[in-house]
């Protein structure tokens, strides 16, 4: 018989009439529907599967499951290459492409491998202590080379990304049962009865967990699918891992699509799934765990558990000269799975005195070495034989074999617990903690309370189901199950079993190289806390988190201290409790979707007349109508407007409508300056402050009525001012009657400024007359313009006479249309925001470059505004004593000495000469459309008292420095003639 | 992840809500001296334990809810508005 | 869930040793030897009656006090009480990031000391820190962002800090891991700070431990304060688990907690406690050479050298001393990466932690006397804190040492809010949710 693993039998998930062929590492490979990588690979008598990250070591595999530490590669696909994925958990297709990673140049010739000659130089933390000289030669030496060396697989994009498809599905339940074991199945039953919806989430391919491995539970379990597909309110998912608890019932879970599924969905892999559940039960079962003794990492070595579930599933021995290292009955599963295959000889090595598995064993033709210890592995690429120990005193015997099936005990999978809060406990009983929690969250049932057996797992499961409805408010009592359970067989007691100490390295965490020596190094440096530990030799926080090695870590250290396992405790478990792709947890408002787009009324309109947009946050505005860069085409906008007409479209400006009988008071108390005074047919620009005295937002409030205010707001801060008025209204004011409407998106607002603008607007508007007599500078009046209901504002931003129009959004493009006809004989031209830009600021107006949140009103010239009487907001601090400071920044006006030199926004000012002393920088600047050169707004320390000074704008990161003179910020007509016209 | 049960909308997602801060404070009036403007805008006694803090249901109702909740378990235990 | 006893023993007569000098030549002799020459690299010691200095908080910027205490101002009777084992706050559990690049000059000026102590800490400490300046990118997407990152550039320059403006394609030969056109808001350009980078976190704690404790200071763990002592207008001395200490002076360091100590001396603070999320993917071969933030979403990432792309976001935004956080923070935050990486799509998170910030009102930090003449407070650090260690170490150890503020630090006092003199980066007030 060939040594070594292979395939012996037919197994549950393979069909041997639908073999598969696959590439690992170049080579072609046969393998059967329904095997993964791993079982394939160990089918084919391929023991080393990968090389460690440390020192080189060849790996075989270990597990069946999600928890495996060494096998793992890097899969080919369409998307690129994957690195790091357990080819336990990798299903094979026709045509599959995987290598072994951590390798050069090849998986059995690895030349890395000489780094293990200096292992003894580089124990844990070995980095800390050295690599401090020369100067920058960490980053420059060492820090390549170590980051070359770390790191497991390569990631690599196939080159431009495609757009992958991504979802996540949302799920509303009143009880999330996580795992599908006889304790899971049972609960799930028990509550699906009752009405409740349910979802049993599983994260292998199959429902069932150990009931799968077990043949008496075929029939049971068979009807309680059954039973519980026939419910409409239940769903069991499979390859779904819960990843997540979160509190409030919420959780997240991955679910992972099959091939065919993928490809029905245009390539899906896994989506997210964001469950809302009133309770849960975690029947998520127990992971086997490690054993540490010298070379417990040669390919060969497996966990029993795991050679029971190659056999069972898939007809796959670990190999046929077995040798079993245990310390439980539950792990002789494995010995009766071998010897029901046809391998019926090998050699259990006990720890414990004697148990029936020992002697049933015994009668199935195995040998049973009581109170044994495994005391080395022979071989190096793969397991020859052992060392073991035959109890006290006795000599050590050699036995051939060609796997090592090992358990160390089963460790309750409690991280989902201990997210919500769940206190891990300590148990003799099964050497590991388990979790309790809190009634409220929900229940812990079978394995995952450290329960044993199966048939005692559904009973536990049945009695969770009963508590968790009690909570939900839903009592019944204790109904006979439907199906008798298979009963459990007699165990004897479990005797905690760790580390054989002896020569060669053992490992506690087979991914980082991680071994007893280094954890005992650790407790003798001080980082004795289990904590230290972990991050000092990085023991558990590879891809696998310490699922199988974690409380062996803290059994050695624990030895090392003096103190008992319970005392020293484990790592917190924190989510993921399966890694995630960023695709799925980004879902699908990624790429061009990861921020929505708001585009105006007008926007078609703006497009076909040739406008180059912008983001201005999550809004798409013209910037210019023009598709050449530079300034020509701003600047003609610009003059037009000035010498002529010009409409822009301000539709974005957040818009507030506030009514009510004590509309005037509040906005009072909200604004700086006073608004109950204001007639009705008024407009007025209004100042808000934070609480803290600092300007938060400018705009013009209109008096519709005596009752009725409308509130303009910046684009940027409208949902701000929203949320700030109602919060204000709700917590400070509940007495007074105002209600306050959200109406931006209502209402389309044009701008026609230009000295021609009364002309253009009076042909369109009825039911106003619009002279400056009868209509004013700040004046606001419903009417109807170009025959629809609107409003008519007169106020200006461009320094220009100007009126706003306001009509429903519906009807934008009829009455933007009928404003351009009218125009035409004053060749109206639409301009952008640069265009508009340039206006203000030759005007002096500020905008959010000038409101920063860290400008008072006083600083930018507006003291007068403030009320002396009544109460606002911000009243109270803008009057401490910074706000006067003596240096605080200003805002001026700044034109550089020679017209031909630009200005630069973000340009520090500093004395003629100096080369540090910022003493304030340029805000906003643009090529000027009604002066020569270029303008600016600056804040500039004490600015006011400098007006005529010579200073530099400095721009070190365009290597320009500029010589400016500071002027008023109202730099065209400052009169305000023009508006006023 | 927090879920707020709105006295008028029902149990939802905390994105459909935005944050104001502690609760318990309650505005100085006019008369009152700067320094307890500045206590109410900058003192806090940030517990660690029953907060009363408010919620605005910004993507519902638009109602200002007063929430208790515990700020080391994140239980909430009342909901006002 | 796990403790170290009650009552460890007196520390051994060679414990301050800090496990002897650490260099590649140890290294080779303890190789031969089997590591049988490895002791504790800081010592921890049982309470005396009484210290000059009791530092509460064990984290980075109370352990670096402690160290700047004893080596520059030769003031070595200083204890520092840590509630658990040392390093496990906040020190432990941010993103690692250093940098300078503020906007406000005083900032500047104090982080940039700070990026200075950090360059040759490693000698300083005889402990590698890995102090890897590699570079910070901030990525730009609208002129209104260009201009606000032009400005602090400047202002950086004109301080004589390092900062320069890349395009587009020197952003792509940087980082080739960004796809400038993706996306919702493609790259317009970035800025870079060569001197900005990380360091490793856990390194720092135990590094100014050791350190300190060789130069004489005593480490006091499993030590939680549970009341602070008046008499007359003074502190005299805290009441811990591990039984009453007295002290000349009380420096709390404790950012996340500063309310929760400042509440047992009746004093109210200008904080609030957020949560601060990061995640960790699984280890690759090397990806990402410098730190990149992005500018439309909250998302920054860097590789650390075990292999893992380590980034995050912002804050969860309520109050909370839960150090987890929320499942919509993850979404968001890998919506963001894979949005200005696609190539991330397929490389998987492995894990998802918190720490709890203190949130200032104004989003710098404070350190300061406070209305106790002799209580010091080191704390509201937002999310800005472990760049700050050296810094806020050597000027809160200068403030205790000498009573009057550290000129780089004097614009972090915490009276600055009564005066109306705060240090807002962005303009964004008394919202420390928003900050």
């Amino acid at each position: 018989m060939i040594p070594g693993p292979g395939r012996v039998a037919v197994g549950m998930m393979t069909d041997p009439k639908r073999p598969i062929r696959f590439r690992f590492d170049g080579r072609t490979f046969r393998g059967l529907a329904g095997d993964t990588l791993a079982s394939a690979l160990l089918a084919n008598g391929q023991q080393i599967a990968g090389r460690s990250l440390k020192y080189h070591r060849p790996r075989g595999i270990l597990t069946c499951g999600p928890e495996e530490p060494c096998a793992l590669v890097e899969l080919a696909g369409k998307q690129g290459r994957e690195p790091n994925r357990p080819a336990t958990m990798v299903e094979l297709y026709e045509g599959l492409e995987a290598d072994s990673q951590n390798r050069w140049p090849t998986l059995h010739f690895d030349l890395l491998r000489t780094s293990e000659l200096f292992a003894r130089f580089l124990p844990a933390g070995f980095y800390y202590k050295t690599f401090m000289s020369p100067g920058r030669a960490w980053e420059y030496l060492y820090e390549p080379v170590l980051r070359r060396a770390a790191g497991l697989g390569r990631l690599r994009s196939s080159g431009k990304a495609p757009h992958l498809p991504a979802e996540i599905l949302h799920d509303h339940l009143d009880v999330l049962i996580v795992g599908s074991g006889t304790a899971g199945l049972a609960a799930a039953q028990r509550l699906a009865r009752r009405g409740l919806r349910i979802m049993v989430a599983e994260e292998d391919s199959v429902l069932g967990g150990g009931s799968l491995l077990d043949e008496r539970w075929t029939l049971w379990r068979q009807a309680a699918l059954r039973n519980l597909e026939a419910l409409p309110t239940v769903r069991c998912l499979t390859r779904t891992a819960v990843i997540g608890a979160y509190g409030h019932g919420v959780f997240a879970a991955l679910e992972t699509l099959t091939g065919a599924e993928s490809t029905r969905l245009a390539g899906l892999r896994e989506r997210l799934r964001v469950i809302r559940s009133r309770s849960v039960i975690f029947a998520t079962g127990a992971i086997e765990r490690l054993v540490a003794f010298p070379g417990n990492d040669v390919p060969g070595v497996m966990l029993a558990g795991a050679a029971l579930k190659y056999l069972r599933r898939y007809g796959v021995a670990a190999g046929r000269q077995p040798a079993f290292f245990l310390n439980s009955d539950e792990a002789y599963e494995c010995v009766f799975a071998f010897a029901a295959a046809g391998i019926k000889h090998g050699t259990i090595i006990d720890v414990r005195a004697g148990s029936p598995a020992a002697d049933r064993a015994r009668a199935l033709g195995y040998e049973v070495i009581h109170r044994g210890r495994v005391q080395a592995v022979l071989g190096r690429a793969y397991l020859r034989g052992l060392r073991v120990s035959a109890g006290e005193n006795q000599p050590l015997r050699k036995l051939k074999a060609d796997c090592l099936l090992i358990s160390g005990g089963y460790t309750p999978a409690i991280a989902l617990a201990t997210q919500l809060g769940a206190e891990p406990r300590w148990r003799d009983d099964i050497a590991a903690f388990t979790a309790e929690l809190s009634p409220a969250l929900g229940q812990l049932a079978g394995a995952a309370r450290g329960i044993t057996g199966l048939a005692a797992g559904a009973t536990d499961g049945e009695s969770a189901a009963r508590l968790v409805a009690s909570q939900l408010g839903q009592e019944f009592g204790a109904d006979p199950p439907a199906t008798t359970l298979p009963a459990d067989p007699e165990t004897a007691a479990l005797s905690p079993l760790w580390e054989v100490p002896g020569e060669g390295k053992s490992f506690v965490d087979l991914q980082n190289d991680v071994t007893c020596e280094d954890v005992r190094l650790a407790a003798r440096e001080g980082y004795e806390h289990v904590e230290h530990m972990k991050r000092y030799t990085t023991h558990g926080m590879a891809t696998d988190q310490g699922r199988i090695g974690g409380l062996l870590g803290s059994a050695v250290l624990a030895q090392a201290r003096g103190l008992a396992v319970s005392e020293v405790g484990q790592p917190k478990a924190r989510p993921f409790a399966q890694s995630v792709p960023f695709a799925a947890l980004a879902g699908a408002e990624a790429g061009e979707h990861f921020k929505p787009k708001r585009r105006l009324p007008l926007h078609d309109w703006h497009e076909s007349a040739g406008a180059t947009f912008v983001n201005i946050g999550l809004w798409l505005r013209p910037l210019v109508y023009s598709q050449h860069p530079g300034w020509e085409p701003v600047l003609n906008e610009a003059r037009a407007v000035r010498s002529s007409v010009g409409i822009t479209d301000l539709s974005t400006l957040g818009k507030i409508d506030v009514q009510g009988p004590d509309a005037a008071r509040f906005l009072d108390f909200v604004y700086a300056n006073a608004f109950s005074n204001l007639r009705v047919g008024g407009a007025r620009y209004g100042l808000m402050l934070r609480e803290d005295g600092m300007l938060f937002d400018d705009g013009t409030t209109s008096r519709l009525a005596n009752e009725h205010f409308l509130i303009t707001t910046t684009t940027a801060n409208s949902a701000a001012v929203l949320e700030h008025l109602e919060f204000q209204l709700q917590a400070n004011w509940p007495q007074l009657d105002v209600q306050l409407t959200d109406v931006g998106d209502h209402w389309a607002q044009f701008a026609v400024a230009g000295p021609r603008s009364r002309e253009v607007v009076s042909s369109v508007v009825t039911g106003l007359e619009l002279s400056n007599a009868a209509f004013p500078f700040m004046s606001a009046a419903a009417a109807r313009i170009a025959d629809v209901a609107g409003r008519v504002f007169r106020i200006s931003f461009s320094g220009e006479l100007a009126y706003e129009l306001s009509v429903p959004a519906l009807h934008a493009r009829t009455v933007w249309t009928a404003l351009l006809a009218a125009g035409t004989p004053y060749s109206i031209v639409p301009y952008g925001l640069d265009a508009l830009n340039t206006l203000r600021i030759e005007k002096g107006h500020v905008t959010g470059a000038e409101l920063n949140g860290n400008t008072s009103a006083d600083d930018l010239g507006m003291q007068r505004m403030l009320k002396k009487q009544g109460d606002y907001i911000g009243r109270s601090l803008a009057q401490r004593p910074g706000f006067y400071a003596p240096d605080r920044l200003q805002l001026v006006g700044v034109r550089p000495l020679d017209a031909q030199r630009r200005l630069r926004n973000g340009a520090q000012l500093l004395r003629p000469g100096a080369r540090t002393g910022s003493l304030g920088y340029l805000t906003s600047v643009t090529a000027a459309a009604a002066f020569d050169g270029w303008v600016g707004l600056a804040l500039l320390s004490a600015g006011r008292s400098r007006l005529g000074q010579r200073l530099v704008a400095a721009s070190p990161t365009h290597a320009e420095n500029v010589d400016v003179e500071v002027v008023s910020p109202h730099m065209y007509d400052p009169e305000n003639l023009r508006v006023r016209a | 992840m927090l879920r707020i049960n709105c006295p008028w909308c029902g149990v939802r997602d905390e994105a459909e809500f935005r944050y104001r801060g502690d609760a318990s404070l309650a505005r100085p009036e006019q008369s009152a001296p700067a320094a307890a403007f500045a206590a109410y805008v900058y003192e806090r006694d940030n517990e660690l334990g029953w907060h009363r803090e408010w919620w605005l249901h910004v993507g519902g109702c638009r109602k200002l809810l007063k929430v208790t909740r515990h700020t080391l378990t994140h239980e909430i235990r009342e909901v006002s508005g | 869930m796990s403790s170290l006893p009650d009552n460890p023993p007196p520390s051994a007569p060679d414990a301050r040793r800090g496990g002897g000098h650490y260099s590649g030549w140890r290294l080779l002799v303890e190789g031969l030897r089997s590591q049988r020459g490895w002791s504790r690299a800081w010592s921890k010691s049982t309470p005396r009656p009484h210290y000059r200095v009791v530092i509460v908080g064990g984290g980075g910027h109370g352990l670096a006090t402690a160290y700047y205490l004893a080596t520059e101002f030769g003031i070595s009777d200083v204890a520092v009480l840590e509630k658990g084992p040392i390093g496990l706050g906040n020190v432990g559990r941010n993103t690692t990031l250093i940098r300078s690049n503020y906007f406000q000059p005083d900032n500047i000026r104090f982080y940039d000391y700070s990026l200075r102590l950090w360059e040759g800490l490693e000698r300083r400490l005889n402990f590698n820190t890995m102090v890897s300046q590699r570079g910070t990118l901030n990525l730009f997407h609208t002129e209104a962002q260009r201009d606000l990152f032009t400005r602090r550039a400047n202002v950086m320059r004109v301080q004589g800090v390092d900062a320069e403006a890349l395009n587009r394609a020197a952003v792509k030969r940087l980082v080739p891991l960004i796809d400038l056109d993706n996306g919702r808001y493609p790259v317009l350009g970035g800025f870079l700070q060569r001197r900005g980078g990380t360091v490793r976190h856990d390194a720092v704690a135990w590094g100014y431990a050791r350190a300190a404790c060789r130069a004489g200071v005593d480490i006091i763990e499993q030590c939680e304060v549970t009341a602070i002592r008046r008499a007359n207008d003074r502190v005299i001395g805290v009441d811990t688990t591990r039984g009453p200490i007295g002290a000349d002076i009380v420096c709390l360091a404790v950012a996340g907690h500063s309310s929760r100590l400042a509440a047992m001396v009746d004093l109210r603070l200008p904080i609030e406690t957020h949560v601060l999320q990061a995640f960790v993917t699984e280890s690759v071969k090397p990806l990402l050479h410098c730190v990149v933030t992005y500018g439309a979403g909250h998302f920054y990432v860097s590789q650390s050298d075990k292999g893992g792309l380590v980034f995050g976001g912002g804050i969860d935004g309520y109050n909370s001393y839960g150090q987890r956080g929320s499942l919509s923070v993850a979404e968001e935050v890998t919506a963001a990466g894979v949005t200005l990486m696609p190539e991330l799509a397929r490389l998987r998170v492995l894990r998802q932690w918190g720490g709890v910030m203190d949130m200032s009102m104004d989003g710098s930090p404070i350190i300061s006397k406070t209305p106790i003449d002799n209580l010091i407070l080191n704390g509201g650090w937002c999310y800005g804190g472990f760049k700050a260690i050296p810094a806020g170490g050597m000027t809160t150890a200068h403030l205790i040492a000498h009573g009057i503020p550290h000129p780089l630090a004097a614009h972090l006092d915490l009276r600055r809010f009564a005066a109306g003199r705060m240090v807002d980066e962005r303009g964004i007030g008394p919202f420390p949710y928003a900050h």
